[in-house]
């Protein structure tokens, strides 16, 4: 993912590498190391909280606990790569899309994940992607890092296990 | 309506009646608030389509502007309605007023009024969220998560410390609301002040009273110095500002003698040279400023997390 992301942007310049919270963060993480190995350069990596931007707070009653948003540079001309564990409706890339609108206008935005699940709900497809699944409604994709898990593993759960 | 889906209840009416984990979860969810204010665009769309009353029946600059700038980076419309000026002025009654205002269809009602007990009156009988900004001599919440999140901030910690609240405590909310929210978060508390300015049976709820300030000096790591209201000296409470700042005022001169660096906070506005010296004020422990930056974050915290407990919001949101 780290190679495609530096093919897609043609090279390293100004780019900055967005987590959504929390996965996406530590995600992020890694991609920025593994292109400071490759490349040597290290990248700024951000992280980017999106629940107050959810469009189903007002429905899910008690509030959702909010992460820290982490963006302090200018994003004007800046090329923005957004890091995700698992995309599947699209409404978290929305709101990070609205988000990151409310902090400049970047040149570009991009958007890696590591796993698609499909099941979008929103016109919005992945630049880069670790891995495609297909998984049915109602079944679940848990992404596990290490940093917060104890472990690395992609678990695909079934509906009926739920 | 209830408040059954908000983590902190309905309405927020002051912190005797939270608990340590709600206290925590409102001290918690200020944290990335904070960031907001810092942004070019200070706003996000989280209250958009919430309507919010600022209904203010005594006089405020601080906490009216603290709790407008709230509402508006988190996109809620809001109102402000002053008790001159308004129907309040020909006598209407406050429970007319607020039924007024929810026939007009608002979601929540942030009240400051002279009375205490009047934004739980008032929480009992209208059905929008109701958050007390300060009501006579009862509690003024917000501030004193306000204050508690500057102290965490800067200890790191809340529990063992120790935290003396200085001058007029008998007619203080901001004290009520201090001596509550440290209690229940494990501080130790102190009080110093006048005899005269002193609540009777204070102890019993396990504050240490000082009568002199050298002493507080002495104990405190943060010294919250209450603002003198000045019409308590015609009153009789004290006999003069000059007496009262030799004895009780905070000075450099008695700062020096601190066996620690302490905290200096004020919930503002200052009588500068009465309760506090402006060396101190403006001095290198001072974080006066930081408090009021830190209101907008708690009040923020506040209103989203009582948001969470309005289903009429929710309805309006599923359209």
């Amino acid at each position: 993912m780290a190679d495609e992301l530096v093919e897609l942007f043609d090279g390293t310049d100004d780019l900055i590498v967005v987590g959504i919270q929390r996965r996406g963060v530590q995600l992020a993480d890694r991609l920025v190391a593994m292109i400071a190995e490759r490349e040597g350069v290290q990248l700024p990596r951000g992280a980017l909280d999106i629940t107050l931007y959810r469009d189903d707070l007002q429905t899910v009653g008690p509030r959702p606990v909010v992460g820290k948003t982490h963006l302090p540079w200018a994003l004007e001309g800046k090329r923005v790569v957004i890091v995700d564990d698992v995309l599947y409706t699209g409404r978290t890339i929305r709101a990070a899309l609205d988000e990151l609108a409310d902090f400049g206008r970047p040149a570009r935005i991009a958007l890696a994940v590591l796993v698609d699940r499909g099941g979008r709900e929103l016109p919005i497809h992945a630049d880069v992607v670790g891995k495609t699944l297909d998984v049915p409604r109602g079944g679940r994709v848990d992404v596990m890092v290490n940093d917060l898990d104890g472990e690395d593993s992609v678990v695909m759960v079934p509906a009926e296990e739920r | 309506m209830s408040g059954a889906g908000s983590a902190i209840g309905k309405d927020l009416l002051g912190l005797e009646e939270l608990s340590a984990d709600q206290i925590q979860l409102l001290l918690d969810t200020a944290e990335p608030f904070k960031e907001i204010s810092l942004r070019a665009i200070k706003k996000v769309p989280t209250l958009r389509g919430a309507t919010i009353v600022n209904l203010f029946f005594e006089a405020s600059t601080r906490t009216r502007i603290s709790f407008e700038f709230a509402e508006k980076r988190l996109s809620a419309d809001t109102v402000n309605v002053q008790s001159s000026g308004s129907s309040v002025s020909k006598g209407e009654t406050l429970v007319d007023t607020a039924r007024n205002l929810e026939a007009m269809k608002i979601d929540m009602v942030v009240i400051r009024h002279p009375s205490s007990g009047a934004a739980r009156f008032l929480a009992q009988r209208i059905e929008s969220n109701v958050i007390n900004a300060g009501d006579g001599m009862h509690e003024h919440p917000t501030q004193g998560l306000l204050d508690l999140l500057t102290l965490r901030d800067h200890f790191k910690r809340l529990a063992g410390l120790k935290v003396c609240i200085c001058g007029d405590v008998l007619h203080s909310r901001v004290a009520r609301s201090n001596i509550w929210g440290l209690k229940k978060m494990g501080a130790e508390v102190a009080i110093c002040g006048p005899r005269s300015l002193l609540p009777n049976a204070v102890e019993a709820m396990g504050v240490t009273v000082f009568r002199r300030i050298e002493e507080a000096i002495e104990w405190a790591d943060a010294l919250n110095i209450l603002r003198l209201q000045l019409e308590r000296m015609q009153a009789g409470y004290i006999p003069s500002q000059r007496e009262y700042n030799r004895v009780f005022g905070v000075t450099r001169e008695k700062l020096e003698r601190a066996p620690r660096d302490i905290l200096i906070m004020h919930p503002g506005p200052m009588n500068r040279g009465v309760e506090i010296d402006s060396d101190v004020a403006d001095g290198p422990h001072s974080v006066i400023l930081d408090q009021v930056t830190n209101g907008v974050a708690v009040r923020m915290a506040v209103l989203y997390l009582l948001s969470g407990g309005n289903p009429a919001l929710a309805e309006a949101a599923k359209g």
